[in-house]
Formats: C-alpha cells, structure tokens, sequence
C-alpha cells in the first residue's frame, strides 16, 4: 500500500485518492495502457469511441454499400427523397447517400496522416527543447513560434495558393502546424520530468543524451501525449473538412464530405440533405474524437475515481 | 520587469520578421515562372511583362524582398493581379468589417465565459457543471463552419427565419449599420470560443479554490464573498486571461471560414477569394496581416500575465 | 473534568463514503496560556484533531460523533456565520507553509487587515491600525507602509512565517493551532519562531495546540503532550513525566529514534511502517510492530488508564514493569574505523552559479571507511559541494580527486571507473526513482551499466534488495507502491549495485519520518561496517550526525568554518557559528 510522509498522508486518505486495498497508484499519472484501460471505463469515452467507430465504419465500408457511383446523375438536381434515391439528389442530380458513402475515406486518411506527423514531430522537438535547457532550446523555440505565429488556416491557405490544391501538402502543413503546439504542451510537461531527481541519477551515472531522453523523459509525459494524440486528431478532421469545404482539398467531381457541404450550400432551403448528412458526419466525428480525448484526459488525472 | 517587457518585445519583432520571410517565400514556391503562374489562363505577353514589372520580379531576390517589405511598413501593399486595384483600397472596407465582427463576438465571449467558469466551479459536479462541462466539449469539438451552419439551419433557413444567411452588405455600407447581418456570424465565434475560456476559468478556480490561502482565508473567518471575489478570482483569472487573448488571436484566422460560411464581407473572404485566383498580393497582404495581430495579441496576452502576476512584476529582475 | 478553554470529547472523524476513520476516541482539554503538544508520524491524523478546533474538516471527510468545545460553545451547535467569527477571532490557525498558506496576489496589508475587518468590524480605521502595527511589533516585523506593502513573494521563509503569526494573534484570539509552523525553516529562523509563539502564548494567555512530528521542537516548547498513533492518543501526560518515563512502547521507541545530540545512545528504528485510515488492525493498532505485542493486544485496542499523576495510557501493559527493549550499539559512530587511506580529496574548490560564487576554496578529504558529515543550513552550499563531486554541477575550479584521478567536472566525461565509484542518493524519495519502472528494472539497469556481460540479473537484483532488508518481490513493484522509507532503501540498493567506494548521501532521511529515518540510519551502519563504504553525509540535522558520522564539516555561505572529529566538535566547538548552531538546535533534554 501506498504512503506518504508527514500528513499528506491523511490528505490523501481523505481526498479518497488511496483507494481502499488493491489500488496501485493513484495521483501520479500511470502507465499509458493503464489510462486507456480506464478511460475506457468511462461512458463518455464509450459513448465517443462509438461514435468514432461508426464513421469510421461508414467511410470505410461505405463505397461498397452505396447504391450508385459517385459520379452518376440519378434524378433531377435537388430533388426530395425518393426511391430511386434515398436522400435524394445533390446540386447536379447525382446521388446523395452514394456520395456521402464515399466522402469519408479522404477526411480520414488525411487527418489520421497530418496528426500522426504533427505528433512524431512535436514530441520530438519538445523533448530535446526541454531536455537540452540552452541554445537549443531558444532556436527550437524561435522556430516555433514562427510557425505558431500563423493561424493554421491562412498558413494552409497560404501554401495552397503557392503551389496548389494538393493532398500531400494538406497532410503537410496541417501536421507542420500541429507540430509546434505539440512540441509546446510536451516541453511545458517534460521540463517538471527533467529537474527530477532520477534524471539527474542518470546523468550522474553516464546515460547517453538519447536514451535519457527516450528511455527516461518520454515514458513520463504519456498522459500529456495521449491527450495531444486525441486533440489533434480532433482539430485535423476539422482543419481538413474545413480546407475541403472551401474548396482546396479533394476537386470535383470526386466526393468530399467537405466539398459536399460547399457544393450543395446554396440549395440548403430546398435539399437540405445534401448538407444535412456530411454535416452530420463531420460534427459527430469530431465530438466522438474529442469525448475519446477527454475521457483519456481524466484518466490521466485520475479523475475516474468512483462516486465522483 | 521593464527587461522582461522589452525581451518580448524584442522576440515578438524577430517573430514578425520571420513571419514576413515564409510569407515573402510563398512567391518563391509558385511553380515556374511567378507572373504566369499567378495569372494562369489570363497570360498574355503584356500582362505577364506587366506583372513582372510590378512585382520586381527581374531583380534579385533580396531586393525583391526589401522592396515588398518597404511597401507593408509604409501602408503600400501592392496592386491586385485579379482587380488591378490597390489591395490597401480593396481590402480597407474590409478590414473594419471584419474588425467589427471580431470585436463583438469578444466582447460577448470574454465576460460570459469567465462568468460561466466562476459558476460551473462553485457547482462544482451538479447539474449546471454537468451539461456546461458536456456543451462544453460539444462545442469545442465542432469545427467552426459546422457551427455557422449548423446555425443557418436553426436560425435563418428552416426551423427559425430571424437572422439572414447571407451577409449582404452594400459595399458603401459598414457592418454596424446593418447590425443584423452581424448576429449570426458573430455567434458563430462566440460559440467556438467559449468553451475554452470557461473550461480554464472553470478549472483555475477549482484549483484555487482548494489552494492553502483560501483554505486559509476560510480559516481566518473571512465572509465567503470575500473569499471568492477577494481572493480566489483574481488569482484563478490569471490563465484565463491569456486564453482569452489567445483565442482573440485565433479568431484572427476563425474568421476566414466564418466569413465564407456567411459571405461576410471581410478579409478572411477576400483571403479565400484571393486564393482561389492565385492573386498573390492580396493573399500574402491578408495573411501578414493576420499573423502580425496574432503575434501582436499572444504579445498582449504575455504582458498581461506579467502584468497580472505579483511576482513577474516586482521581480528585481 | 477541568475547565480548560478547548475541551475536546471523544472525537471521532471518518471517511465519507467509507468505512474507515481518521482519528477516534480523541479526548483532550487544554487551559489558557498552556501549550499541547501533539506528536505523531505519518497517517497518525495530528492534523486532523488540529483542524478539528477549528471546525474545519478536509475534503472527504466528516465528523462521526463526539465534541468540541471551544470557549465553552460546541462546535457542531455553530451555524456558518458563528463558525466564521469563530475562525480566526476565537481560534486563530498557524499554517504549516506560509508559503502557500499566503495569497501571493495580495499585498501583506490586505491580509492583515482582512482579520480585524472580519472579526473586529466595529473597529474604525485607526484602531486597526494600531492594532496591525502592535502585532507586527510582538513578532518582530517592521510595521511601516513600505513592508506593509510587499506581496508575499517578497519576504523570506522566516518572514511569511512571522506574518502568519502576526495574522493569528491579531484578534487576540482564545486558541491557536499550530500545524508544524517551523518545517521547512531553518534551525536558527525555527528557534526564533518557537520563541516568538512561547512569548506571545504566555502574555496573552492564549491556549495552544502545537502539532508537530519533531520531538525534540515539542519537548522545548510544550507544557503537556499527547502522542498519536495511527488516529489514536495513545498516551499523553506533561512534557516531563512523557520524556523521562514514558510508558506506551510506542512512545518509548519514538524516543529511542529521535537522533540525541548528547550522543549518549544510537538511534533505534521501528520496523514496518504505520497503517493508514482504513487499513488499520484489529485491537491494538501498534501491535504489528511492537515487541511487547500478546494476544490480547490484537484483539481489543486497550481502554486509557491513569497510570499516575494525570498520565494516561493505552496499552495492556502499561502497568508492567518497562521492559527495556534489548538494543544493541553503545554510543554514536559506527562498528568499522576508518582507515588512513584517502579515497576522495576536495581540493581549492570554488563553485559558481551562473555569475554568483556559491563555494569558496573549499578542502576536505574522506578516508576509507569514514563518514564525513557536511552540516550547514540552507543556502550554505552543502547540496551544490555535493553535487560537484558527483559531477552533477561541473560549473567549478579547483580538483574532485578520487584515489589518485582528478576527475572531470562533468559526470558524462568522466571515466566509467569514476562514475561507478562514486554514488549519489538524493533527499526526495518520491523523486530519485523513475515512476514509470519497477524497482527490478531500476536497479537492473545500474548492473547493465556497471557490471555488463552477466547473465543471472534477477538473482543479483533480489541479491542487492535484500541486502537493504527488503524483500526479492519489491522487484515488481513501481516506486508508488512502495513508502518513502522503502524507496530510499531502493535508492540505497540502486548506489550499492555498482559497488562504490564513496556513497553521497544528500539530506536522504530529511523526508522521512522519525523512526523510518533511524532505521535507515541502523541500515547505513551496518552497511558501513560490511562493506568499507566511504560515507559523505549531507544534513541540516546536528543531532543526526552524533549517530553516524566520525567527522563533520560544518558549512555556511558557501565556506566551511570548523572541520573535526565529531564528539569534539559537538561537545566543545570553536567556531563561532558552530556554537550559534548548536545553540539553537533543539533538545530533547533527559
């Protein structure tokens, strides 16, 4: 059983953080598989995960359920509901339900893609930024606010009107510019890590620069990452539907769920299915994304203690 | 303190300067040849020499440079390539529009969310703290053009008809006086930005509500009014602050998908407008302009904690 | 019974929504102008019964059943606003860290008038006035608007403390709790602290409740005491007759455990560590670690009985004869001499940090087997000689020279040998082991390091475990499963691995608890004398170092002022300064 000296001790018995018998630590932040195990146990963070789930599983499997091309014309353009097609028809006539199948897949990869880069790369930055406390430090730093200093979008729409509308450089910016908020949070937590005495215990007997930083920093700012890990995925899906829906992501005539929405936006008082569903579909994913994040933020803290 | 206000100055300076390099650098990215790229189908021999000409584009780079950055500081941002107007002409209107918008929906947000932090922390998990906190990550997660539809939908199109859904406003007009037009747009930023000033106001204060010195002003027999307002606020405030000012600075950038949803004419219209042509002036113009307030509001926000905080500011250093 | 202004009857305060308590059975009453002290360790609940005076319960908890009566009102009967004007007007708190107690976003004058305001609220300005700079007098802080203008930040340690004590006597309150007020100061600050309440207590006829786990401050300050144990009194009586002839076995090893700066005895442990709510045994809570322990003391907890003159005890065999618990060692250092070989030799050392010199030409050796003390208060410099002969802090001139090698200042440019050599343990248990690996791991990795190339790791490291007394299967276990004491023996286990010459040992028993720290120092003699350690023992604890060290240095600005074989130094010292320290040490005086 846990203890503590002096009267902390009864503070944590009385704040109900010392859980009665069988617990394994408590305040401190655990293992990663240990918060993912207990946010798991939260209903928000099922609730999210099955939200999550269910795009995922439309995007996905989608195309293979959907009654007609993306590109056919099925009906005259905005008509209602009908049984030829079940949402109806878009802008030009083709099918709604067809193309809101296959919008997802695009959305998915991309912030899936951009959020994995963000990640790796601010991670990285921030642990030797907090690690090497000198000249490396400020330049990484430097360098990180100028990125920060552009607002995501304008950076991204910046990019686009240089060289264009393309996949690859919308995965590119959009992890970029996650990178230095990242790279932030984790310096911010791993500078408390570094000043603790078991870094300097390793110092003391020779570890290598490396494996400090990797062997001892990073496995104790896991919470931190986890939670940056699901708020980015959840700012990606809408960075990228955004860049989408305005036009510079996926061109026409493919399916987009962001392109969806600007294409059909003007005939909203007639079809308003047309919008209605990728709307839906981009507003669930990214409250399922940021519930999935939330819960994994509490159980970081440890806030999943029973009766709260 | 003094040294610690001219060091952020002094980086906020640097900031800017690199911010005006990447922006410049876009015109270096665009394919091939800059003047044929940026007018595309419309590349006839003259206009092309002609927009060489006006974008010095046959000198060197680094003059080329000194020259586009010499114009910004003197209020010269070149001539449209799509209009041939002076961009400072098209984008003046513009930019008090959008100054406008921005300035309502903050001076909506700020108040509002600190008080609903202040609330949801002294009701702490009942009810009110419970569908807050929840509305809270609703809202947060939401990408902004999915609020301002999502806000056509309910109040302008098909369940209430209060609020127009597009912006029209003649070009001889302003925003403030056709104030109705502003409502729905300035509720979109109002929206996406509330959740996060409560939720940080919200958990400063429970954070400071169970600090030692409330504990100890509690146990000094102070009424519970003092505590809270004397005590607790203006120390839970601190980072609340310096959030507000950061998403003041994000709404720098919120604007452009906010106006696009709304056709609202602001800069963050013209911005995407500009992109889709390819109108570099106008775009590089827009987006320095952008980054310069947020850096100069992350400035604000960073004096403000220094100003706010005791320590910062009669440190000897 | 009497008619004390604080009559505390049969407290009794739980854990909400478990079946547990935090302190039970808790009856005591203290008379104006006296001074309780309430001793105790870990999990004892001490704080609790302080804040109980007050009205006040943590978070999670509540009270179940039994009184307070304060000033003749009972607490329980109080509404909100009487609890408020009873706060800080009746009964007035000494926070433990004045520190955080403080509001740093408020200038002194704020918090010092706010009481009066509260409780004095028929005053005019003038009169709170005077009464602020009366009070500021009584501790000895200047009383102009210059001072009373500064945040908290601005005042040093001693000062905030001074301030928190100037807030409570303000409103001339009946009662005051203090809640261990001097940890965390300075030997020299707490002695004036200490006074400062004394004389405050008498001439006001206040009533104090002094908590505390430092015997030694309780014995110079307190008129009767009560010993907590595991949310229990289990004895109390006046200050003499509880440290001349206690009589709960408890009491008895606590005593045996606190350093004694005569050096008359060696310090003695406890053996296990104490329970906390809701993980207590049945009867007799201390049986699990008491010698004198039979049946019937684990089956019902023993009922308090007066066993003369007003001390009353709990324990089945209070009535008994002590028997003395058969302790062996004789006087202070350890069963190993020291050898004439020099193993680490500091030479003309100055130290820097950044632009300010911090260390000046300092010189010292450690001989083989020995345990050289560095003593010194805060701010003397001894944690950063420390580290620059670990190699932890490389910003200095002069020579580390270990056996014949002037090592590098940095650790990283040193030589394996050297690294391995030399050991440092750090102050802060919770801090000096990775959370996120088991103590196998941990302890694996500095085999890896320093005797690569074997392939029996598991035996070796239960092998190095038990050699710290604890047992192979804390080998799975993550340092937050483990107490404070038992990480440091971790710790220890982790610098004994590489099998080092000189072991560094920086305030290592500073956060441990009294008899937790006297078993770690039983373990380093031992240790000393198995292995021919060389020990370099870092305190701020004077009456410590009698049970370990052969010589001692003491420190202070950065210079050592008086360097010599212990008992000499203790008992006739020639540096002023060192004169001054002992001065102010506090002693248990038998």
């Amino acid at each position: 059983m846990s203890q503590q000296t002096v009267d902390s001790a009864l503070d944590l018995a009385l704040d109900g953080s010392v859980p009665p018998a069988g617990g394994s630590g408590r305040l401190q932040r655990r293992p990663w598989l240990g918060i993912l195990a207990s946010a798991l146990r939260m209903t928000r963070t099922r609730i999210g995960l099955a939200i999550v789930v269910l795009i995922l599983l439309v995007a996905v499997f989608g195309p293979l359920i959907a009654p007609y091309s993306p590109t056919e014309f099925v009906a005259p353009p905005n008509s209602p509901p009908s049984s030829d097609a079940l949402f109806g028809a878009d802008a030009l006539g083709r099918d709604v339900w067809s193309r809101f199948l296959y919008g997802g897949l695009s959305v998915l990869w991309m912030s899936a893609a951009a959020t994995l880069l963000g990640v790796v790369l601010g991670v990285t930055v921030g642990l030797v930024a907090a690690y090497s406390r000198n000249w490396v430090d400020d330049v990484l730093m430097r360098g990180n606010d100028v990125v920060l200093a552009f607002p995501q979008i304008i950076l991204a729409l910046l990019a686009v009107s240089a060289l264009g509308a393309k996949l690859w450089l919308i995965v590119l910016i959009v992890g970029l510019t996650h990178a230095p908020r990242v790279a932030r949070v984790i310096r911010g937590a791993a500078q408390e890590v570094v000043e603790r005495d078991f870094v300097k215990a390793a110092e003391a007997v020779g570890e290598k620069r490396s494996r400090i930083i990797f062997g001892e920093l990073l496995p104790n700012v896991t919470s931190p990452l986890l939670v940056e890990l699901g708020l980015r995925m959840t700012y990606s899906i809408a960075l990228v539907a955004a860049i989408s829906f305005l036009g510079f992501g996926l061109q026409p005539p493919a399916a987009d769920w962001g392109l969806m929405i600007n294409e059909n936006r003007l005939s909203i008082t007639v079809q308003p299915w047309s919008v209605l569903l990728p709307v839906l579909a981009i507003g669930l994913l990214t409250v399922g994304t940021n519930l999935v994040t939330d819960g994994i933020a509490r159980a970081a803290i440890g806030l999943d203690r029973k009766g709260h | 303190m003094r040294k610690m206000i001219l060091q952020r100055l002094a980086l906020g300076v640097l900031t800017l300067w690199l911010i005006s390099l990447i922006v410049f650098a876009a015109l270096l990215a665009l394919p091939g040849d800059a003047a044929t790229a940026i007018l595309g189908r419309e590349a006839t021999p003259d206009r092309v020499a002609a927009l060489r000409d006006q974008l010095n584009l046959d000198d060197s780079i680094v003059s080329q440079y000194l020259q586009w950055i010499g114009g910004v500081l003197s209020g010269s941002f070149g001539t449209s390539a799509a209009t041939q107007e002076p961009v400072s002409e098209l984008l003046s209107a513009r930019v008090g529009n959008s100054a406008f918008l921005v300035l309502v929906a903050a001076l909506v947000a700020i108040p509002l969310s600190i008080g609903l932090g202040v609330l949801m922390a002294m009701r702490r998990d009942r009810p009110v703290d419970h569908i807050g906190s929840t509305l809270s990550l609703v809202l947060a997660a939401l990408p902004e053009f999915v609020i301002g539809i999502g806000l056509i939908l309910l109040f302008a199109t098909s369940v209430f008809q209060w609020f127009p859904a597009v912006s029209l406003i003649a070009p001889d007009q302003r925003a403030w006086d056709v104030p109705d037009v502003v409502v729905l747009p300035a509720l979109t930023l109002v929206l996406a930005v509330v959740p996060y000033i409560s939720r940080i106001m919200r958990g400063s204060m429970i954070e400071v509500l169970e600090s030692e010195y409330v504990t100890m002003a509690r146990l000094k027999g102070i009424s519970e009014r003092e505590v809270i307002w004397r005590h607790a606020v203006p120390n839970a405030i601190v980072p609340a602050i310096q959030v507000a000012a950061l998403q003041l600075a994000w709404m720098a950038g919120g604007v452009v998908l906010v106006e696009f949803v709304f056709s609202y004419p602001g800069i963050g219209q013209a911005l995407v407008g500009a992109v889709e042509n390819r109108d570099m002036p106008v775009v590089q113009t827009v987006t320095i302009l952008g980054a310069g307030i947020y850096v100069l509001l992350n400035l604000v926000a960073d004096l403000l904690t220094i100003l706010v905080t005791p320590k910062l500011r009669t440190s000897a250093r | 019974m009497s008619a004390g202004v604080v009559d505390v009857q049969d407290l009794c305060i739980e854990l909400v929504g478990q079946d547990a308590d935090v302190v039970d059975e808790i009856s005591l009453t203290i008379t104006p102008g006296e001074v309780l002290g309430v001793v105790g360790e870990s999990g004892s609940g001490k704080t609790t019964v302080g804040m109980a005076l007050l009205g006040h319960v943590r978070r999670g908890g509540r009270v179940g059943h039994g009184a307070v009566v304060v000033d003749g009102r009972d607490l329980a009967q109080l509404g909100e606003r009487e609890l408020r004007r009873l706060r800080g007007g009746t009964v007035a708190y000494i926070p433990q860290d004045p520190g955080t107690a403080l509001n740093p976003a408020l200038r002194l004058r704020r918090q010092l008038f706010e009481v009066l305001e509260a409780h004095a609220g028929e005053w005019d300005g003038e009169e709170r006035d005077a009464r602020v700079r009366e009070t500021l007098e009584e501790v000895a802080l200047p009383s102009d608007d210059a001072f009373l203008s500064r945040y908290p930040h601005q005042l040093s340690g001693g000062q905030q403390q001074r301030v928190a004590i100037a807030m409570a006597f303000a409103c001339r309150p009946r009662v005051i709790v203090c809640d261990e007020p001097t940890t965390g100061l300075d030997v020299t600050t707490q002695a004036r602290v200490l006074e400062t309440v004394r004389d405050l207590c008498r001439s006001h006829a206040v009533a104090a409740l002094y908590v505390s786990h430092d015997l030694a401050v309780v014995a110079e300050l307190a008129d009767r005491v009560a010993v907590m144990y595991a949310g229990r009194i289990v004895e109390s009586g006046t200050r003499d007759q509880l440290f001349t002839a206690p009589r709960h076995p408890y009491t008895r090893r606590l005593l045996r455990a606190v350093p004694d700066l005569a050096g008359k005895r060696a310090v003695v442990g406890i053996p296990g560590y104490a329970p906390l709510p809701g993980g207590r045994p049945e009867g007799c809570t201390f049986h699990p670690r008491c010698t004198l322990a039979s049946d019937r003391c684990r089956e019902t907890f023993p009922a308090p009985q007066d066993v003369g003159g007003g001390q009353i005890v709990r324990c089945h065999h209070a009535a008994e004869a002590p028997r003395e618990v058969k302790v062996e060692g004789g006087a202070a250092a350890a069963a190993a001499s020291p050898g004439p070989e020099v193993v680490l030799a500091v030479r003309g050392l100055d130290a820097h940090h950044g632009t300010r010199d911090t260390l000046f030409e300092i010189e010292l050796e450690l001989h083989r087997c020995e345990c050289l003390a560095l003593v010194g208060e805060s701010g003397s410099g001894k944690t950063t000689l420390a580290r620059c002969v670990a190699g932890l802090h490389k910003d200095y001139t002069g020579d580390v020279v270990l056996g014949d090698d002037v090592l590098a200042p940095a650790a990283r440019k040193r030589p394996g040998a050297a690294r391995k050599d030399i050991q440092y343990i750090f102050q802060n248990p919770y801090a000096s082991l990775n959370p996120r690996r088991t103590v196998g791991q941990t302890i694996a990795r500095q085999l890896e390091l320093f005797d690569p190339g074997r392939k029996d790791m598991q035996r070796r490291v239960v092998e190095c475990l038990e050699r710290v007394a604890l047992s192979g299967s804390a080998a799975n276990r993550y340092p937050d499963q483990l107490s404070g004491g038992e990480r440091q023996r971790v710790a220890i286990a982790r610098a004994l691995a590489a099998e080092p010459t000189v072991m560094i040992c920086d305030e290592i028993t500073s956060a441990l608890d009294v008899s937790v720290q006297a078993a770690i120092i039983e373990l380093l003699r031992d240790l000393r004398g198995e292995i021919g350690l060389g020990l370099l023992f870092i305190t701020h604890n004077l009456a410590l170092i009698r049970t370990i060290a052969d010589r001692v240095a003491v420190m202070t600005q950065g210079r050592i002022v008086e360097l010599g074989p212990t008992a000499t130094l203790l008992e006739r010292p020639s540096a002023p300064y060192t004169q001054q320290l002992l001065a102010n040490t506090p002693n248990i005086a038998v």
